[in-house]
C-alpha cells in the first residue's frame, strides 16, 4: 500500500514551497489597509495570557540549570568573577530565545492553528473570502504581528527571570558575592547581545505565526484535520526555529566583534 | 436584475480523483435553477466552483464577461460582491452574535450608519424568522437557525447571485416549505439569480424554473424543470421521482446482476408534474412560465394529472 512514489517523496518540497508562498502573501498583506488594529490587540493579549505563566515557569529552572553548570564549571577554570556574565551570556543569548521559541510555538501557535482550523472546516474562512474579505489581511496579519510582539516580551521576560534566577542560585545557594554577580555583568556580555536576543525573538515569533496559521488554514477533512494540523505546525516551528537559531547564532557571531574579557 | 452564469465545460478532479467532468450549462438570468445529485456527486464542489473558491482543472465559469475560473485574486474579491452565498452549516462567525455576523458584510462594505445598519438588519432577521435570537452565538442555535441566519447574512447586501447549498437540509418539513415559499418570493422580490444544490425532490419538484441533475461523474441533464419532470431517461426519472428501480444503487452506480434482476420490473409511470410554486402575493415572478407551455412547446403530452395541484406526484410523506 504505502509505496513511495516520486510524487510522495518530494510532496515535503511542495509544502516547503507553498508554506513559503504563503509567507510572502503574508508579508504583502501586511502592507494593506485598514490595518486591523481591534484583532491584533485582542489576538496580543490572548497570545500573552496563554504564554506568560508557563514561561515564567519555564525561565526560573532555566535559569537555575544554567547558574548550577556554569558556576560549576567556572570553579573548575577557577574564574568565579566571571559567573554573573556567564549566566547572562547564556540566558540572553540562547535560552531566552529558545525558551520563547518553545512556548510561542507549543502555547501561542497551537492555538492559533487550532482556532484557525476549527473556523476552516466550519467554513468560516470560505464565507469570509466570498464576503470579498481576504482572511490573510484580516485574520492571518493581526496573529503574526501579535506573535512578534508577544516573543520579544517572552523573551524579556524569559532574560529577566533567568538572570533572577542565575543570581538567586549563584548568591544564595553556591555562595557566591552579590557584587561580584552584577560586576561581572558587563564583562563579557555587551548591548548587541540584548540586540540579537530581541530580532531572534522577532523572527522565531513570526515564523511560528506564520507556520500554525498556514496548518489551520489547510486544515482538511474534519476535527481529525484540525488535530493534526495542530500537531503538524507545532513539530514543523520547532525544527524551523531550532535551524534558524542556529543560523542567526553562527551570524551573529561572525559579524559582531566579541569582548574577550578582562 | 440578476446576472447570468455561464459555464463551459467545467473539469474538477482532486489529484487523481475525478469529481466530474465536461459540465457546460448556461443559468439564465434571474431564473431559479436546482442541481440535483446523489450525495458526494460534488454538487458542493460545484458551488464553490462558481465563486472562486476552487479552482477547476479545465474549462471556464462567465459571469458579467469575467472568467471567475482564471481571473485575478483582485477581479475575484470584485465579482464575489455579486454574490451571496448559503453554506452547508451557515458558515458563520463563531466568535460573533448573529445580529454583528448579519451586519458583517454591510460593515465591511458600505459606510452606512449603525441605525441604518440595524434597520437592515432587522429586516433580514424577520424575514428568516430569527427576531429574538440576535444576540444568541452560532454555537448555541440549532443547525436549522444558523442556516437561516447564514441565509439573512447571505441577502444583506441585495446580491445579484444567491446560491444556496442544501438550504433545505436539517429542516424540519413546515421549515422547508416556508423556505421554498421564501426562496420564490425573495426571487420574485430581487430578482436574481438563484441556484439551490438540494436533495430534497419535492422542493426540486415545485420551486425551480430549470433542474440540472449530476450524476456518475458528469451532468446528466439540465433543462426547464418540465422537461426534467416528464423525462424518460432512466437516471433522471428514477432520481426524481426517488425510486429505487432505476441504475442508481446505493453506492454509486448499480453492477450488472442488480440491474439485470430489476430488467424485468415494470417502471411506475411517471407522476404527475406539480404546479410551480408561485409567490405569496400572487404576483407571478419575471421567470415564471405558464404551466404546461414548454411540454406544449416541445410536443410532449405531460404524465395525466399534471398541473392540477402543487402536491401532484409528490413523494409520500409530505
Ligand atoms: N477540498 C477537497 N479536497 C479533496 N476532496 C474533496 C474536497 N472537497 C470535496 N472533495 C471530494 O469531492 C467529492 C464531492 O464532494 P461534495 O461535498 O461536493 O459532495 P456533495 O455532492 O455536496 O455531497 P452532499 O450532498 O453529501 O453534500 C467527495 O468525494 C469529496 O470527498
Ligand atoms: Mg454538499
Amino acid at each position: 500500500m504505502a509505496t513511495l512514489t516520486p510524487a510522495k517523496a518530494l510532496a515535503p518540497i511542495g509544502t516547503a514551497g507553498k508554506l513559503f508562498a504563503f509567507a510572502l502573501d503574508v508579508i504583502r498583506a501586511l502592507f494593506k489597509r485598514p490595518f486591523q488594529l481591534r484583532e491584533f490587540l485582542q489576538q496580543s493579549w490572548f497570545i500573552a495570557s496563554v504564554t506568560i505563566i508557563p514561561t515564567a515557569l519555564v525561565a526560573i529552572p532555566f535559569g537555575a540549570v544554567i547558574a548550577l553548570q556554569v558556576g560549576g564549571l567556572i570553579k573548575q577554570f577557577g574564574a568565579e568573577s566571571f559567573t554573573g556574565s556567564a549566566s547572562v551570556l547564556a540566558v540572553v543569548r540562547n535560552a531566552g530565545p529558545i525558551a520563547t521559541a518553545l512556548l510561542v510555538a507549543g502555547a501561542g501557535g497551537s492555538a492559533i492553528a487550532a482556532d484557525l482550523g476549527a473556523r476552516k472546516i466550519r467554513e468560516e474562512l470560505d464565507a469570509m473570502m466570498v464576503l470579498g474579505i481576504d482572511p490573510i489581511q484580516r485574520l492571518v496579519v493581526p496573529r503574526v504581528l501579535a506573535c512578534m510582539l508577544v516573543a520579544v516580551f517572552l523573551n524579556g521576560l524569559v532574560s529577566v527571570v533567568g538572570v533572577a534566577g542565575g543570581y538567586f542560585f549563584n548568591v544564595v545557594l553556591q555562595d557566591g558575592t552579590p557584587g561580584a554577580y552584577l560586576a561581572s555583568f558587563t564583562a563579557l556580555a555587551q548591548l548587541a547581545d540584548i540586540w540579537q536576543g530581541l530580532l531572534k525573538a522577532l523572527v522565531f515569533g513570526m515564523i511560528a505565526a506564520i507556520v500554525a496559521c498556514y496548518m489551520g488554514m489547510n486544515a482538511g477533512g474534519g476535527p481529525k484535520g484540525v488535530g493534526d494540523a495542530v500537531n503538524q505546525s507545532v513539530v514543523i516551528t520547532f525544527l524551523l526555529l531550532f535551524v534558524v537559531n542556529f543560523v542567526m547564532s553562527a551570524l551573529y557571531f561572525q559579524l559582531v566583534p566579541q569582548k574577550t574579557g578582562g | 436584475m440578476g446576472v447570468e452564469i455561464k459555464i463551459e465545460n467545467l473539469t474538477k478532479s482532486f489529484g487523481k480523483d475525478l469529481i466530474w467532468k465536461g459540465v457546460t450549462l448556461t443559468v439564465p438570468a434571474g431564473e431559479i435553477c436546482v442541481m440535483l445529485g446523489p450525495s458526494g456527486t460534488g454538487k458542493s464542489v460545484l458551488l464553490k466552483t462558481l465563486i472562486g473558491l476552487l479552482k477547476p482543472n479545465e474549462g471556464s465559469v462567465i459571469i458579467e464577461g469575467v472568467d471567475i475560473a482564471n481571473c485575478s485574486e483582485k477581479d475575484l474579491y470584485e465579482i464575489r460582491k455579486l454574490f451571496g452565498v448559503l453554506f452547508q452549516d451557515g458558515a458563520m462567525f463563531g466568535s460573533m452574535n448573529l445580529y454583528d455576523n448579519v451586519a458583517f458584510p454591510l460593515r465591511e462594505h458600505t459606510k452606512k450608519s449603525e441605525s441604518d445598519i440595524r434597520k437592515i438588519v432587522m429586516e433580514k432577521m424577520d424575514l428568516v424568522g430569527l427576531i429574538g435570537a440576535e444576540y444568541k452565538l452560532p454555537g448555541e442555535i440549532s443547525g436549522g437557525m444558523r442556516k437561516r441566519a447564514g441565509l439573512a447574512r447571505a441577502l444583506v447586501l441585495d446580491p445579484e447571485i444567491v446560491l444556496f447549498d442544501e438550504p433545505d437540509s436539517g429542516l424540519d418539513p413546515v421549515r422547508t416549505s416556508f423556505l421554498n415559499q421564501l426562496i420564490v418570493d425573495l426571487n420574485a422580490q430581487i430578482d436574481a439569480t438563484f441556484v439551490i444544490v438540494t436533495h430534497d425532490v419535492n422542493s426540486c419538484r415545485t420551486v425551480p424554473d430549470n433542474i440540472g441533475l449530476l450524476y456518475h461523474k458528469h451532468l446528466a441533464m439540465f433543462g426547464p424543470r418540465e422537461m426534467l419532470l416528464s423525462s424518460e431517461e432512466p437516471v433522471v426519472r428514477q432520481f426524481l421521482n426517488a425510486q429505487r428501480v432505476g441504475p442508481i444503487g446505493m453506492s454509486e452506480e448499480k453492477d450488472a446482476d442488480e440491474l439485470a434482476a430489476e430488467s424485468d420490473q415494470e417502471l411506475p409511470p411517471l407522476p404527475p408534474i406539480p404546479l410551480q410554486l408561485a409567490p405569496s402575493n400572487g404576483i407571478p415572478r419575471r421567470a415564471q412560465r405558464p404551466p404546461g407551455e414548454w411540454c406544449r412547446l416541445n410536443g410532449i403530452t405531460p404524465p395525466p394529472g399534471s398541473f392540477m395541484s402543487q402536491n401532484a406526484g409528490l413523494a409520500p410523506g409530505s
